[in-house]
């Protein structure tokens, strides 16, 4: 019980430490964090469950007033932008990525690991930023793509390909530690 | 730890948290529905009137909280002016800078523990279906306690990295910092049992 609380505070500590990790600049020109890959990283690690609610702790932080997303922002006003279809994605993406590497026991930590943060933290969470994103700036599927979506996409994938290889790293230091097999 | 309330002792520092929390979900579910852009701009108006309330030193802070966003209000601007709804366009900025203004004024106004107390305190009916809220209140004060360690733990393996290697830094500490936050879980897990677990 007391692990399950303190890996899963470990794990929301973890997503505002990579929030000040220097920003990297795709030749797109977007910047991209590292913060979303602490998202697929819960879900790695920690599993469906515990991933999740590692996640809705770091959102409650942030909500009462913390700067600890990307960039120094937090507080109340980062949930009504219409980007906050993210935010709000974010405990299902880690899930779903959780769930995944659950049910791909039989792959190698590493495959397994990217594809559950390809399925999670990609597939799942544009399935809810995309929608939200259209709903709140009356954009259609098209234009919610465009500019939701496309932009980040390849910095999403060199996140998910990461974050494969930093569990297989954390597996092969510490495999008692991976909950989520 | 930085946070984002100001340190003040206003009218709005001294409205409790959770009846400002309940006018800031009236208001957000009252504006959300507005098209007309005049009534939105009355809303913006408003928001300016309590942070002017503060002072204008609060106005400045709240002006700055809106930075993030500007970039965003360019592409909705583009978008609608480039498919011809130049109005709509306006419509969704200007409710957007609104709520986004009557929700940082609320975070502004609130002191964290104030904030968390409340947190707790709506928290209380989840005990129905099994879930303890101070286990809530623990899970906080240990990501509070582990951030600050998490950053200079960071910020070491940043530095041992740049004084052995000419090539840029990149992800490569993301995992020996994942490793050594792990262990440190397993340390404080151990510690709490000692001291005779979570209930």
């Amino acid at each position: 019980m007391e692990r399950n609380i303190v890996f899963i505070a470990v794990f929301a500590a973890l997503i505002a430490a990579l929030g000040l990790l220097p920003k990297i600049t795709l030749a797109s020109g977007i910047p991209i964090t590292a913060q979303t890959m602490g998202i697929m990283l819960a879900g790695t690690v920690l599993g469906a469950r515990n991933g999740a609610l590692s996640v809705l702790l770091f959102l409650g932080l942030v909500a009462i007033g913390l700067p600890l997303l990307a960039g120094g922002r937090g507080g109340l006003g980062v949930f009504t932008t219409p980007w906050a279809g993210f935010l709000f994605g974010w405990p299902i993406a880690a899930f779903v990525t959780g769930a995944v590497m659950r049910a791909a026991r039989a792959m190698p930590v590493s495959l397994a690991a990217v594809f559950a943060s390809v399925v999670g933290g990609i597939g799942a969470l544009y399935l809810i930023a995309v929608p939200y994103y259209m709903v709140m700036t009356g954009t259609g599927l098209m234009g919610g793509i465009a500019t939701a979506m496309v932009p980040f996409l390849p910095g999403d994938f060199a996140k998910a390909i990461v974050a494969g290889l930093i569990t297989a790293a954390i597996f092969r230091a510490r495999p008692a530690v991976l909950m989520s097999r | 730890m930085l946070a984002l309330s100001i340190e003040q002792h206003s009218w709005a520092h001294r409205v409790p948290v959770g009846w400002k929390l309940a006018a800031l979900f009236c208001a957000t579910a009252l504006v959300f529905p507005l098209t007309d852009l005049r009534l939105l701009m009355g809303c913006v108006a408003l928001a300016i009137a309590l942070y002017l309330s503060l002072g204008r030193a609060a106005l400045m802070i709240g002006v700055a909280a809106l930075k993030p966003v500007w970039w965003f209000v360019v592409i909705i601007a583009l978008y609608h002016g480039v498919i011809g709804d130049f109005s709509r366009g306006m419509v969704i900025v200007v409710k957007m800078i609104a709520l986004l203004g009557l929700a940082n004024f609320v975070t502004m106004t609130s002191r964290l523990s104030d904030m968390m107390d409340w947190v707790i305190w709506a928290l209380a009916p989840l005990r129905l279906v099994g879930v303890k809220p101070e286990r809530i209140a623990l899970a906080f004060a240990l990501v509070i306690r582990f951030i600050p360690s998490l950053n200079q733990r960071a910020s070491v393996l940043q530095e041992a990295w740049r004084a052995r290697a000419k090539r840029r830094l990149g992800l490569r500490i993301v995992a020996p910092l994942v490793i050594s936050a792990l262990d440190d879980g397993e340390t404080t897990a151990e510690a709490l049992r000692a001291r005779g677990g979570v209930e």
